[in-house]
């Protein structure tokens, strides 16, 4: 067994992006807790077998998605669907582009910061079918290269590049009603004209 | 060859490419070829730059505002299952 010291010094800078990880696929506190420490106790039992020099980060999040996968997604009980919508590209930036600055006046970073709050952030990512959700949040979110990604959910790399493209339209499409629903858009919210 | 003269006046399938690239260059994930392709087309047709910067912004709004932290009684309760395994085993 792992000395427990160098394995917590190593790995604890990993657990809050671990967490939220095991939140956004999980969708619930609950089973994302019990997630993240089932997946910690797998990699202190295995971390004698994993070498130095190679990416640790890597390493957990590839326990963290075989874990879910294997003991979680049976638990979840949505119908899993398989395909998504097509929308065109850019969906977001040609119906907001250029709204942000207008309408806040702020630096460029600012605006789009203060477009979306968390919750809409995290529920559009959560609104995902669990395939395209996987890779947007392991690409998007946690920065992975589309081989660690293919790696990862043992599927080739041209499905991780076609969930991503189509995912991420899905997370824009989710986000610009987000944006429709608070008037952010100009257009009137259907709820405002009663 | 693009001359000066052409700059502002992109041609819809240099743009189209452009975009096409626009993922797999935030993510990195383009060969220096294209990367220089790519990086030669922004530096002249501000459009494509400005979806280019919309979609580089979008992208880290999303990763700032979906962070999370884990609460302080999980991390200790980890922390001491990891002992625990410790102690049975040694």
């Amino acid at each position: 067994m792992a000395d427990r010291s160098t394995f917590t010094e190593q790995a604890s800078p990993h657990f809050d992006g671990l967490y939220a990880a095991a939140m956004r696929m999980t969708r619930n506190p609950a089973d994302a807790e019990d997630l993240v420490q089932e997946t910690l106790i797998r990699a202190y039992r295995g971390f004698e077998g994993f070498s130095d020099g190679t990416n640790l980060r890597a390493w957990l999040y590839r326990i963290l998605t075989n874990t879910f996968i294997n003991s979680y997604r049976a638990k979840q009980r949505r119908p899993e669907q398989t395909e998504l919508d097509e929308s065109e590209d850019l969906y977001l930036y040609r119906r907001l582009g250029g709204l942000e600055a207008a309408k806040m006046g702020r630096s460029a970073e600012d605006e789009m910061l203060d477009l979306f709050s968390e919750t809409e952030v995290k529920s559009a990512i959560e609104a995902l079918p669990e395939s395209f959700r996987m890779c947007v949040l392991l690409a998007d979110v946690e920065g992975f290269a589309y081989k660690e990604i293919a790696e990862m959910l043992d599927i080739p790399i041209g499905t991780v590049m076609s969930r991503l493209h189509r995912g991420r339209k899905s997370l824009q499409r989710t986000l610009y009603t987000f944006a429709v629903d608070r008037g952010l858009t100009g257009r009137t919210p259907a709820t405002a004209d009663a | 060859m693009t001359t000066i003269e052409d700059a502002g006046t992109m041609t819809d399938h240099e743009c189209d490419e452009a975009i096409s690239e626009l993922y797999r260059y935030l993510d990195g994930e383009l060969d220096p070829e294209s990367l220089a392709h790519v990086e030669a087309h922004l530096r002249r047709c501000s459009p494509c730059l400005e979806a280019y910067d919309f979609e580089a912004e979008l992208r880290q709004m999303i990763a700032a505002k979906s962070a999370e932290q884990m609460p302080a009684e999980l991390r200790r309760q980890i922390l001491g299952v990891l002992d625990r395994l410790d102690d049975s085993l040694n």
